[in-house]
């Protein structure tokens, strides 16, 4: 994966990919299990586990459970994830047994296209038959976001991504606000947060509709909002996220060395 | 009976124009080049099955083998786009693909349901999602113990199977090990079954997760050291990264593809 979008905020000495990177990391609690989706989410589980989380089980859709890869993996079959992995199931196993039953805390996910209520595409920008992107599709992701106790996302924040609109919803987030996932008999709790390269967002308690709860370093409110293709719900005091430190910083730079 | 054949005899032998035919592995042990020699053969009108179709798949559907695609996830891993589905889908090029499109789960459901010989897998799958509205193949099912309202996909049962494994032994048994996928799934699910091997082995050793596919339930052994490339064999290569990126390149352009194609089919008359 790319190492940044670009020059970090004028005066620090990381990138905003690096910025979102480690936000995300922090997002995990030591001792949770977690499915884990490739890229982003990858290795920000990785750094989480090397930072405050050394307990924390990472599970990957190719059938590896706790996983303690030396290397960030560079598919979700490569080796370095079976070969030191407590166990290797196979893949009807892996998404029956231990997602569908309800085995897994956290499901940690990235999208092309995320909504106002943090459902996720993966599928196709435009109409389904004549798309006007064919993009990837649902691989482990709409299990993962119904069925994971909770859900973190992490993705670049940009009006092409924040959309007011999707053309295809590929995993369920808070449907269409409060009471969706209770009437569909989702047992997972849906979206927690969104991280992005700019700020934190959280579905607010009543609507269920992501609202701006921090702002990395460096980035103003509207630079947010610009970046959100609808009229974008702001917390009442906006935090700002904590820099990363010298020590998440080597060991995130360390990580894509190795 | 699994026979000992060679790869163009193998293909010759059990996959035909209008077949579905499902090349499994999940990143690791994908049959790259049992993929390639259906190309060189020019098989036409085929469903291709298969969880995560891609470089293997790409190749193919560019070359014009396929008609249908039954999916979960069609990506280069970790690289991008599989350029090659995309213009067979926003383009025609070089031919519609019609295609069938689900989650891993239910995938991985149909698998387990075609190997069972049973007519559907349930699942509590694609939920509130847009899939249904597009897949024929998701339905729904009630538990007739408690009610509940399940999602309900069709047994995948391909007319042709097939997988890349690291061993055989004289007798046409297989073992494979480490990231073991669908395959064993896939191999029991299909009417044929095909296996490509690294190598023939007097005597099978006990490997961790290791996987043994009975020789009477495999139709034909084919002997191609890294038929797996630019997958992996766990303990006989390593996955060529490298390949993977480079393909960006040639699948972008139908130029370069044309290029690799011509190069390809050129192999098989030497």
């Amino acid at each position: 994966m790319s190492r940044a979008r670009g020059p970090g905020r004028p005066g620090t000495e990381y990138t905003a990919d690096e910025m979102m990177t480690v936000a995300a990391a922090r997002a995990l609690t030591d001792g949770t299990v977690c499915f884990v989706g490739i890229g982003l989410p990858s290795t920000a589980a990785n750094l989480a586990r090397r930072m405050h989380a050394p307990s924390a089980v990472l599970i990957y859709e190719s059938g590896c459970i706790g996983s303690r890869p030396t290397r960030l993996p560079a598919s979700i079959g490569d080796g370095v994830l079976s070969e030191t992995a407590d166990a290797v199931v196979g893949v009807p196993e892996i998404f029956s047994y231990w997602l569908q039953a309800g085995r897994i805390d956290v499901g940690f996910l990235g999208a092309a296209q995320i909504d106002r209520h943090a459902n996720l595409n993966t599928t196709v920008v435009g109409s389904y038959e004549h798309p006007k992107v064919r993009l990837p599709g649902a691989g482990g992701a709409p299990e993962i976001a119904a069925s994971c106790g909770e859900v973190i996302v992490t993705l670049r924040h940009s009006r092409r991504a924040f959309v007011d609109r999707l053309d295809f919803i590929t995993s369920l987030g808070h449907g269409d606000g409060p009471g969706h996932r209770e009437r569909l008999g989702l047992r997972g709790r849906g979206p927690r947060v969104v991280i992005t390269d700019l700020g934190v967002l959280e579905p607010d308690a009543a609507t269920r509709e992501l609202t701006l709860v921090s702002l990395h370093p460096g980035v103003t409110e509207g630079d947010v909002r610009e970046a959100t293709g609808w009229d974008l719900a702001v917390a009442d005091e906006v935090a700002v996220t904590s820099p990363p430190t010298p020590e998440e910083l080597a060991l995130l730079r360390e990580l894509h060395a190795a | 009976m699994a026979e000992i054949l060679d790869l163009p005899e193998a293909i010759a032998r059990h996959v035909h124009d209008g077949d579905t035919v499902a090349l499994e592995g999940f990143t690791h042990l994908i049959p790259f080049a049992a993929g390639r020699e259906i190309i060189r053969q020019g098989r036409r009108d085929l469903t291709l099955v298969r969880m995560t179709p891609d470089v293997i798949y790409d190749q193919m559907i560019g070359a014009g083998c396929a008609r249908k695609l039954v999916f979960s996830w069609g990506g280069n891993p970790g690289v991008g786009s599989l350029h090659r589905m995309r213009d067979a889908v926003e383009n025609d090029w070089p031919a519609p693909l019609e295609l069938e499109e689900h989650s891993h789960a239910g995938m991985a459901e149909r698998w387990r349901a075609g190997a069972a010989g049973l007519p559907f897998g349930v699942l509590r799958g694609y939920v509130g999602t847009s899939l249904a509205e597009h897949t024929a193949t998701i339905a729904t099912v009630a538990c007739p113990f408690t009610g509940e309202v399940l999602t309900a996909v069709p047994a995948l049962q391909p007319d042709v199977g097939i997988i890349h494994a690291q061993q055989a032994d004289r007798d046409g048994n297989v073992m494979l090990w480490g990231i073991s996928g669908v395959q064993k799934e896939c191999v029991l699910a299909s009417t044929r079954a095909i296996v490509t091997v690294e190598e023939v082995v007097d005597e099978f050793e006990p490997h961790v997760n290791g996987v043994v596919l009975p020789a009477w339930v495999i139709d034909a052994v084919t002997v191609v050291p890294g038929g797996a490339h630019p997958s992996y064999a766990h303990d006989y290569s390593e996955r060529d990264n490298a390949a993977y990126e480079a393909w960006d390149e040639v699948g972008r352009d139908r130029e370069a593809f044309g290029r690799w194609l011509a190069d390809l089919m050129g192999a098989s008359v030497s």
